[in-house]
């Protein structure tokens, strides 16, 4: 598991029916390229989260494949249509096989 | 007729150049979404007793940076120091003293540290040495823990400044400058006005004489301190006032002061009291 990884989401606490809320989710990962060289000269092994999947009651909502261009702390903001109450089902996949998961449930007003 | 509506135009240009040189801090209101709903804090108030001399209003740093920067801080969550704060939280709740002890099994929760940010540097009754928060973390990290100190600057120092300045977000800052702060003041207050480097500039020609004003593409704000540690986009990371001191004195073409030397320490007294009313603002965003 790398280091510090972090998961933090935002999900609004409910919604109406039919209604597309914004969700944002943020991973603390340190995203190294496998493009830099450290103080020896060695190249540092790349080691990136390349897939973040976003689940709601089960359907798929969002599947990002990621590639090391993507910045420290990966940053998704996205909308969903929400039509009933449920659970947003958050995953993040690391090189090194590690998955990161957080969820949020949402309520219908 | 002709040429003095050609020179009106010519000094209409003139002003509208002056009025961009010297970019005013931005009129604007800094309500934060906290995970405890919103919370509006004092970004502009009148400056403190001491500075009227030399100021009627003192802007947090907040004011003078771009719409972007300044959104970003709005809301926890899009503030990119928060987590640098919650890397904070696990290393709080760690037992990882020599005989397992963590800053939770004194303190409990982080909460306890509400009001600490507000008031240092403060001078510590016992010693009667000028405490940072860097100092009083180290001493618990040392003498409590059994640990090596804390490197200043370090990672796991600055994570844990943004955690505990978190807890006070919103309160006035309000250090003592009398007593037995008074020589640390002066001594702080002689630093800021010294010019330093082979640029000879001292902290105020930039951020008292010129504030306001572009220095390149950057817009020189007063040099509060009261958003500090802030996270810089710039560096991706968090930075604390100690750096922010050498990073200025360095660009001076100075040799700089050592973070955690009895100058900066001063300095940071000295500059923390020209933001006394001003909110903390726990982690604040710069560029």
């Amino acid at each position: 598991m790398a280091e510090d990884a972090k998961p933090r989401v935002k999900v609004p606490k409910s919604a109406s029916v039919g209604e597309a809320v914004t969700i944002k989710a943020l991973i603390s990962h340190k995203m190294e390229s496998g493009q830099r060289k450290d103080a020896e000269g060695k190249l540092i092994p790349r080691s990136i989260i390349n897939r973040f999947t976003c689940d709601f009651n089960g359907a798929n909502v969002i599947d990002v494949a990621i590639d090391p261009a993507v910045s420290t702390n990966p940053y998704f903001e996205f909308d969903a249509k929400v039509d009933a109450a449920g659970e947003f089902k958050f995953t993040w996949y690391d090189d090194d096989g590690s998955v990161y998961e957080d969820s949020k449930s949402i309520e219908i007003a | 007729m002709h040429r003095t509506a050609k020179s009106i135009a010519a000094l209409a240009l003139g002003l509208a150049l002056t009025g961009m040189a010297s970019a005013d801090p931005v009129e604007d209101t800094l309500t934060v979404e906290t995970d405890d709903g919103p919370l509006t804090l004092t970004t502009m108030t009148s400056a403190p007793d001491h500075l009227t001399d030399t100021m009627d209003t003192i802007w947090s740093g907040w004011h003078y940076r771009e719409d972007d920067t300044r959104d970003m801080e709005r809301d926890d969550f899009d503030n990119p120091g928060m987590v640098f704060v919650d890397r904070a939280i696990d290393s709080w709740n760690a037992p990882q003293g020599v005989k397992g002890e963590s800053c939770a099994g004194c303190h409990e929760g982080p909460e306890s540290m509400a009001g600490l940010r507000a008031v240092l540097p403060r001078v510590d009754p016992e010693s009667g040495k000028l405490m940072l928060m860097e100092d009083h973390i180290n001493s618990c990290v040392t003498e409590r823990m059994g640990l090596e100190a804390w490197k200043l600057t370090g990672d796991e120092m600055k994570d844990m400044l943004a955690l505990i300045s978190l807890q006070s977000r919103g309160q006035p800052v309000n250090v003592a400058i009398d007593g037995a702060a008074a020589p640390f003041w002066e001594k702080g207050k002689e630093i800021y006005y010294t010019r330093f480097g082979q640029l000879e500039m001292s902290c105020a020609n930039c951020h008292e004489d010129n504030q306001g004003m572009m220095i390149r593409a950057d817009h020189l704000s007063q040099g509060q301190i009261n958003g500090f540690p802030t996270y810089r986009l710039k560096d991706a990371g968090l930075l604390s006032s100690q750096q922010r001191f050498i990073g200025c004195v360095r660009d001076t073409r100075a040799e700089t002061f050592k973070a955690g030397s009895d100058e900066f320490k001063a300095l940071e007294l000295y500059v923390a009291s020209r933001g006394n009313g001003l909110s903390v603002e726990g982690v604040s965003v710069r560029h």
